[in-house]
C-alpha cells in the first residue's frame, strides 16, 4: 500500500459516467492506483471515517459524483449555541438554527428546544442531532410516565437528573450536551447545564454548544442578578447574536421560548431582527 | 384445624369456592395478635406508636424495635410478625434510594406506599411463597402535601388513612380514634392520646409489660423522621397510668376487646 500525495487524480473523477478508464475498472493495478488518488484527494487522509465512504464509492464500482463539501459519514451535528437563563418567575431559553454536516448547512431553521414535559420543561440541545432527540424523547418518556405514577408534574430537578443518568451511563457513546430548564412550584424557574462527561450544575444562566466558546467573556460581564423577563430576553438576544455572527456552526434564526407560571411561549427573530456587533 | 379451610387453604393459588384466599386470611390473623400499633396524621405531623410486649425479662430496653426509619422523611411501623416487616423495611429502603439516585428527589410516599403494595401483593399469588405476616404503616412527609399515613395490608391492599390501628387493642383504639378531632390534633397531643389509649386498651392482670416505641415526622422534626423524645413519651406513660381507671373505655370492655373478636372497619378512611 504506497499512498502518496504526489500521485495524479485521474480526470475520470468527475461527472462523466462515460469514463473510460477511471473508476469503473476493478483490476488490483488500478484500484491501488484509485486509493492513492483517493488518498491525496482526501485532506483528511488517515481519518477513516472519510477514507472507508471514498474507498466504499471505488469498491463497489459506483461512478458517483459527490461535492467535496458534503460527506454522509459525518452525523448531523448541532454545531450551535444555546442559551438559559433563570428570572424571578420563570425562565428563557435561546437557541440558535443551524444544523450542519460537515460545512453543509443540513437545516437553516431548526429547532434545538424541545419540549421534555410541556408546557413547563424544556430542553435546548447541543452535539450529535441524532444523540439528543433520541435523548430527549428518552427522557421525556420517563418525566411522561412518572407523573403518571406520583400523580403530578415531574419537577425541573427530576428532568435534569434524567438527562444526567442517561449522558453519563452512557457518555463513551453519546455526544451530547444539554441545558434543561423550566419552572416548577416547588423551586421557581431552573436552569441545569448537563455536560458531555454527564455532570449536573443549577447555574443561574447556562450558556453551551460550539457557539458559547465566543462569548463566555460577554455573558460574564454583561449578566445581572435579578434581570426581569424582558432583560432576560435582551441577553440571550444580545449574547446569542454574537456567538451566531463568530461562530461558523451557528447562525439562522433565534430561537427562544420563555416558561413561567402561566405556562410556555414561543419567540423567534429572524437575522434582520437580531442586534448586530462590529461586522469587521 | 381441620375443617377451616377443608383443603383450600394450603396455598394462596387456591380459592374457596366462596372466593376466599385462606392463606392471606391466616396472615391477618398473624397480626391482630401482634401489640398493638398505631398511626395517627395529625395537623402538623404523623406519629407512629406501638405498644412493645416484653416477654422476656432479659431483655435490654430498646432492643427488637418496630418503628424503623426508611428514608429522611418516611418511617415505617410493623404489626404482626417482625422479621417480615423487616424484610418489607428492607425494601422500602432500597426502593427510597433507588428512586433518589433516579429521580434527584425524595420519593413521594404514596408512591413508596404503592410499590409496596405491589410487593406484598407478588407474595399472595404463588404456592412457593407466604403472604407477609405484616401489616406496615408507612407515616411520611409528602413534599407537596405535608403529613401522610400509609397502611399496607398483608393482601397487598394499600391505603390511606387518617388513623389507624392495628394488633391486640385495636378494637378498643379504633373506637377511641373516631373521637378525635383530626382537624386540630397536634402531635404532642396525639402522643398523650397514643398513650392513654394503649394504656386503656390493656388488661393489667393478663397483659405482659411493655415499652411504649414512638416515632414521628413532624414541623418538630423539621419534617424529618425522629423517635418522640423519650421524656415526653415518659409523662405521657406516667400521666395516664396515674389517673384513676375510667370504667366506660378501659377496664372490662378492654380486655373483651383483646379477645378474637372479628375486625370491624372502623378505621377512619380518607377519600382519594
Amino acid at each position: 500500500m504506497s499512498r502518496s500525495h504526489e500521485a495524479t487524480i485521474p480526470p475520470a473523477r468527475g461527472f462523466s459516467s462515460s469514463s473510460g478508464g477511471g473508476l469503473k475498472t476493478s483490476t488490483p493495478a488500478s484500484l491501488e492506483l484509485l486509493y492513492a488518488a483517493a488518498a491525496a484527494s482526501d485532506p483528511f487522509e488517515g481519518i477513516a471515517s472519510a477514507m472507508s465512504f471514498t474507498k466504499h464509492l471505488l469498491m463497489h464500482n459506483c461512478d458517483v459524483w459527490t461535492p467535496d463539501w458534503y460527506n454522509p459519514t459525518q452525523d448531523p451535528q448541532l454545531g450551535t449555541t444555546i442559551m438559559a437563563v433563570e428570572y424571578d418567575g420563570g425562565v428563557v431559553l435561546a437557541a440558535d438554527s443551524r444544523t450542519s454536516t460537515g460545512t453543509y448547512v443540513a437545516n437553516r431553521v431548526s429547532d434545538k428546544i424541545t419540549a421534555v414535559a410541556p408546557p413547563y420543561i424544556y430542553c435546548a440541545r447541543s452535539g450529535s442531532a441524532a444523540d439528543t432527540q433520541m435523548l430527549a424523547d428518552t427522557v421525556r418518556r420517563y418525566v411522561t410516565a412518572l407523573a403518571l405514577e406520583t400523580q403530578r408534574p415531574a419537577t425541573v430537578r427530576t428532568a435534569a437528573a434524567l438527562f444526567r443518568e442517561l449522558i453519563y451511563q452512557n457518555k463513551s457513546r453519546l455526544t451530547a450536551g444539554v441545558i434543561c430548564a423550566g419552572w416548577d412550584p416547588l423551586n421557581g424557574g431552573q436552569v441545569y447545564s448537563i455536560t458531555l462527561g454527564g455532570t449536573l450544575v443549577r447555574q443561574p444562566f447556562s450558556i453551551g454548544g460550539s457557539g458559547s466558546t465566543y462569548i463566555y467573556g460577554y455573558c460574564d460581564a454583561s449578566y445581572r442578578k435579578g434581570m426581569n423577563r424582558e432583560a432576560c430576553i435582551a441577553f440571550c438576544q444580545q449574547a446569542a447574536s454574537l456567538a451566531m455572527a463568530r461562530d461558523g456552526s451557528s447562525g439562522g434564526v433565534l430561537r427562544m421560548v420563555c416558561i413561567e407560571e402561566s405556562g410556555a411561549q414561543r419567540l423567534l427573530f429572524t437575522e434582520d431582527q437580531l442586534p448586530r456587533g462590529w461586522q469587521g | 384445624m381441620a375443617g377451616v379451610g377443608s383443603g383450600y387453604d394450603l396455598t394462596t393459588t387456591t380459592f374457596s369456592p366462596e372466593g376466599r384466599v385462606y392463606q392471606v386470611e391466616y396472615a391477618t390473623k398473624a397480626v391482630e395478635q401482634s401489640g398493638t400499633v398505631i398511626g395517627i396524621r395529625c395537623v402538623d405531623g404523623v406519629v407512629l406508636a406501638v405498644e412493645n410486649l416484653r416477654g422476656v425479662k432479659l431483655l435490654r430496653p430498646d432492643s427488637l424495635r418496630r418503628i424503623f426509619a426508611v428514608d429522611r422523611h418516611i418511617g415505617i411501623a410493623v404489626a404482626g410478625i417482625g422479621p417480615d416487616g423487616r424484610h418489607m423495611v428492607g425494601r422500602a429502603r432500597s426502593e427510597a434510594q433507588n428512586y433518589r439516585s433516579v429521580y434527584a428527589e425524595e420519593i413521594p410516599p404514596s408512591l413508596l406506599a404503592e410499590r409496596l403494595a405491589s410487593y406484598a401483593h407478588v407474595y399472595s399469588l404463588y404456592w412457593h411463597v407466604r403472604p407477609f405476616g405484616c401489616t406496615i404503616l408507612i407515616g411520611g412527609w409528602d413534599a407537596s402535601q405535608g403529613p401522610c399515613l400509609y397502611v399496607v395490608e398483608p393482601d397487598g391492599s394499600g391505603y390511606k388513612y387518617r388513623a389507624y390501628a392495628n394488633g391486640k387493642g385495636r378494637t378498643a383504639v379504633r373506637t377511641a380514634l373516631n373521637k378525635l378531632n383530626f382537624e386540630q390534633l397536634t402531635c404532642t397531643s396525639a402522643v398523650q392520646e397514643i398513650a392513654r389509649m394503649i394504656h386503656q386498651s390493656r388488661d393489667i392482670a393478663k397483659d405482659k409489660p411493655y415499652e411504649l416505641e414512638m416515632a414521628w415526622i413532624s414541623e418538630a422534626s423539621d419534617h424529618k423522621f425522629a423517635r418522640v423524645p423519650g421524656a415526653l413519651v415518659v409523662s405521657s406513660r406516667q400521666a395516664v397510668e396515674e389517673e384513676p381507671q375510667q370504667m366506660e373505655t378501659g377496664g372490662s370492655t378492654a380486655s373483651a376487646d383483646r379477645g378474637e373478636t372479628p375486625s370491624t372497619s372502623t378505621h377512619i378512611m380518607e377519600e382519594s
